[in-house]
């Protein structure tokens, strides 16, 4: 994991490295004197050569966990962005729950009756729900609920209702999104030979679903999961700004307009950071949950061998 | 025995054409396909006003026999926008997912053929793209090209390379495992007619269910950039960037909103119905 | 074939059919045979003949859709399986009548201990505990070769045959009375079949079990069975004792078949297969399913079969021609 976040860092640093313009200029706007220009531009050590601007940027990253300051504000990024995380890891947690309360449950119920009227439905349903543009629906749910029937606010935070709209529209692709996989990966799962054997010992249907078909349906959509909060994160950029919520996102397009690069620039890090961090904790349970991986790791000096 | 595989494959084609229209949604998610298409080789003949002709008098006026979908802040014409505005999307939908499709196939062939060094270093590369979401990597990309189209298709053309190099390396390690292409090694077959003639047929399928249904996110990612002030800009009709420019009239003129990402949906829904009709027709195992 | 209601089981005109993309694929077709307690059957044909449907049926396990039922009677005991409501074939499965399967590499559950799911069938069918579920369950494994303290292993961690003694302790956990063994050794080498085959045998001595024996290969139905019937195209085209069947097949097929085994003691420069391809299950021939493949086909060998007739007593066959010959 950690070559990879290298590499991203890497990446984005060097993506954002070829900007064209001057940032300094463009701060201090088109009025700015030479002299101005260039005292910003040694104050925001933009001078030196690249490797050592990466340099600089990585290790305090690194070593102290610093992002750099603010273009705009001079103020500490990596403040900003921990005071804001936990608003954005929220509202996605509240999200991947409702994706796996809610998405995993229809998948079932949809394979189960595969081919049925019950699953065409769900199946539409389900591709309607990832063709829906989230910033598009949450407009409109703040049109409806917020602005026409009053039931809901319409941005800010505070109680749980300042993250129901929000939730609603970043979890409703997502949702769908489970509903497919968990579906497909149950289809897959209830046409093994090992079904087959399970009903073959004169085991009730639901008991044949449950124990076996299940089980071994939800290990791959684990890793999807996983995926999926890659998607929400992404997805809480424009929802963020939606609603006003003071969250990475709302800071990384605020970045954006005020071309703070430096903002944008470690806040995609910080977010490419989190979503490694997620998969890798992904792929741990995926191994401590499946034997076959788990044997692995476990007891090498137990393993006898057997003809 | 060439003609008797081209005919072969002729027959296939054929195959899957007769599967996908036995597929009612398949076909009527084609045919919408196909109406938006033309929707935007037709829009200056079918939109009403120019987009950007502005009618001060008649700003955020409600739809009506002269506007359909009613007029914006500056007193243009909705409909004329949301016709004009499909041009975009869907060009920059199809090419984005072309470019990063073509590029990465000839990336994935190079990986998958040369293996060793050139495949370890295109894949690491890959692995880092893929790490990030790919939103925040479009916009990243975005945010250093600026807005604008030629722009905005090579920042979203990054995700449909990673796509490509994928499929199309598994295709050719799966063949190079294969033992007829060892057969047509034996007859001294040459590298590049290797890969034209088994390699690439073979990895076709897949790939194309995958574009088809790429289409369709790199739409709605375009409009994503428009919104947050990349992608495409006004006076320029995205859809995205028209749903940014009246959210905050949101409440006195919600045509403005409602009729760009109406159609955002439609265009998304039909792509991807047809996209999943098509993988039900290439390899209908699946579905059953 | 016997009208003896004491057989044990007796299969009666069988039909099952599978819509398939809009075609009907008549995958057996009028099947009949009897099976007395204690004996083996050899069910023996090509893949495709209808011999997995056949034992599925009798099981009713036939996934539906697409597969289908569409005629016929399986009586086990003296009572019609295919008349039976689904509760009451839940506590047949895995008792009275059980199955093994032919592809051991995926027949068991890959994230569930092989102890447990042994005990699973155990338990199902008996009203005790868990713990003495388990307890019988290493009994079983310690009955097919396994080392008991094996119980909490995955099947990923055992080789092909081991599993498919797995695979046979779960099929016998509960007695069964009767046994249906869907070719258990074809996906095992060769040295690995005659053990299981021998613990096949052996299990089925200590428990006077019955069995069907599914197999298209002739030695192993030779070791192991009482009866044979031949399969083809879903019928059953030749049926009588072991010793009739290897020392006087009458129908072309049979001959062929046992012509196409290669000898150990004669120097053949190449291979004896029957010519041609098994019929097209949505489109059969009319007349005797054979007859296209057939050296010795005359007319009316596609317009009319007399069915099975009784050559010998106790052997069978479908071919006009020599059920002529003897009248």
């Amino acid at each position: 994991m950690i070559p990879v976040i290298m590499g991203v860092t890497i990446m984005i640093f060097t993506i954002m490295y070829l900007i064209p313009g001057d940032p300094a200029k463009m701060m201090l706007g088109p009025d700015s004197t030479p002299e101005q220009v260039a005292a910003k531009r040694q104050e925001l050590g933009l001078n030196d050569s690249y490797f050592v601007r990466l340099g600089n940027y990585v290790g305090g990253i690194v070593l102290h966990f610093d992002f750099g300051n603010s273009w705009v504000y001079h103020t500490p990024v990596t403040t900003e962005l921990l005071h804001r995380f936990p608003r954005t890891l929220t509202i996605a947690l509240i999200c991947i729950l409702l994706q796996i309360f809610i998405g995993t449950p229809l998948g079932i119920i949809a394979a189960v009756n595969h081919n049925g009227l019950g699953d065409r439905i769900s199946q539409f349903i389900a591709i309607f729900g990832v063709s829906l543009p989230n910033f598009w629906v949450a407009i409109m749910l703040v049109l409806f609920f917020s602005l026409e029937l009053r039931w809901l606010p319409p941005y800010g935070i505070g109680g749980i209702k300042y993250y129901i709209l929000p939730c609603i529209a970043l979890a409703f692709p997502g949702i769908a999104t489970q509903a497919r996989q968990t579906r497909s990966s149950m289809l897959e799962v209830i046409r093994s030979d090992y079904i087959t054997t399970a009903r073959a010992k004169g085991m009730s249907e639901n008991r044949v679903i449950l124990r076996h078909a299940l089980p071994n349906a939800l290990l791959p959509v684990v890793t999807i999961i996983g995926n999926g909060v890659g998607v929400l994160l992404a997805g809480a950029v424009v929802i963020e700004s939606i609603f006003s919520i003071p969250g990475v996102g709302s800071y990384l397009v605020g970045g954006i307009n005020t071309r703070d690069y430096a903002v944008v620039q470690s806040s995609v890090i910080f977010l490419a950071i989190a979503f490694a961090l997620v998969m890798l904790i992904v792929d741990l349970v995926y191994a401590l949950i499946d034997p076959r991986i788990k044997a692995r790791f476990v007891g090498k000096k137990k393993r006898k061998n057997y003809a | 025995m060439e003609r008797s595989s081209k005919r072969k494959k002729q027959s296939e084609y054929l195959v899957v054409a007769r599967r996908l229209s036995k597929n009612p949604v398949a076909v009527i998610s084609f045919v919408v396909t196909v109406f938006l298409i033309l929707i935007a080789i037709f829009a200056p003949l079918i939109a009403p006003f120019p987009y950007d002709k502005q009618d001060l008098m008649h700003t955020r006026a409600a739809p009506s026999a002269q506007h359909l979908f009613g007029t914006d802040e500056l007193g243009r014409d909705v409909f004329s926008r949301v016709i004009w505005g499909s041009r975009y999307s869907l060009s920059i939908g199809i090419l984005a997912v072309l470019f990063g499709t073509v590029v990465g196939m000839f990336l994935g062939a190079f990986a998958g053929y040369f293996g060793g060094v050139t495949d370890d270093i295109i894949m690491r590369f890959i692995d880092i793209i893929q790490s990030i979401p790919g939103i925040l990597l479009a916009i990243t990309i975005s945010v250093v090209l600026g807005p604008g189209f030629f722009n905005t298709i090579l920042a979203l053309s990054i995700g449909g390379i990673a796509m490509g190099v994928r499929l199309t390396r598994a295709a050719i390690l799966n063949i190079r495992n294969q033992e007829y292409l060892e057969a047509a090694t034996s007859i001294n077959a040459s590298t590049s007619r290797i890969i034209t003639r088994h390699v690439l047929p073979n990895s076709f399928s897949p790939i194309l269910v995958s574009s088809t249904m790429s289409i369709g996110n790199v739409i709605m990612a375009a409009a994503m950039l428009s919104f947050i002030g990349l992608g495409i800009q006004p006076p320029t009709p995205e859809w995205g960037s028209m749903i940014a420019g009246g959210r905050s009239l949101i409440r006195s003129a919600p045509w403005m909103v409602t009729f760009p990402g109406i159609f955002i949906m439609l265009t998304v829904l039909a792509l991807n119905l047809f996209g999943d009709g098509l993988r039900d027709a290439l390899d209908p195992k699946l579905k059953k | 074939m016997s009208n003896n209601n004491a057989a044990f089981l007796s299969v009666k005109d069988l039909i099952v059919e599978y819509s398939s993309e809009g075609q009907i694929v008549h995958a057996v077709n009028g099947l009949s045979f009897d099976l007395d307690r204690g004996r083996t059957i050899g069910l023996v044909g090509e893949t495709g003949a209808g011999k997995t449907s056949t034992a599925k049926a009798i099981m009713r396990i036939l996934p539906d859709p697409p597969a289908k039922i569409t005629r016929g009677e399986i009586y086990l005991e003296g009572q019609d399986l295919l008349k039976n409501e689904e509760k009451d074939m839940r506590k047949i499965r895995g008792r009275k009548v059980s199955m093994i399967f032919q592809d051991p590499m995926t027949a068991l559950n890959p994230i569930m201990k092989i102890g447990e799911q042994i005990s699973e069938v155990i338990k199902m069918h008996n009203d005790i505990s868990w713990r003495e579920a388990n307890k019988q369950a290493v009994t079983m494994l310690e009955k097919v070769g396994i080392p008991g303290d094996r119980f909490n292993e995955y099947p990923h961690q055992f080789s092909g045959g081991m599993k498919q003694r797995v695979v046979i302790a779960i099929a016998l956990a509960c007695n069964p009375e009767l046994l249906i063994a869907d070719e258990p050794t074809t996906a095992l080498d060769v040295t690995i079949q005659a053990q299981v085959l021998d613990m096949i045998n052996k299990l089925k001595k200590d428990f006077n079990t019955s069995m069907i024996m599914i197999s298209h290969n002739l030695g192993v139905v030779g070791e192991v069975c009482d009866d044979i019937a031949i399969i083809y195209a879903g019928e059953i085209v030749e049926y009588g004792s072991k010793e009739a069947i290897f020392d006087h097949p009458t129908h072309p097929y049979t001959i062929g078949l046992f012509g196409a085994v290669p000898r150990l003691d004669e120097d053949v420069d190449r291979l004896n297969p029957i010519p041609g391809l098994p019929p097209d299950p949505t489109n059969l021939p009319s007349g005797c399913y054979f007859n296209p493949r057939c050296q010795h086909g005359q007319e009316r060998c596609a317009v009319d079969t007399k069915g099975l007739v009784e050559i010998q007593p106790g052997h069978f066959s479908r071919c006009t021609r020599f059920a002529n010959l003897e009248s």
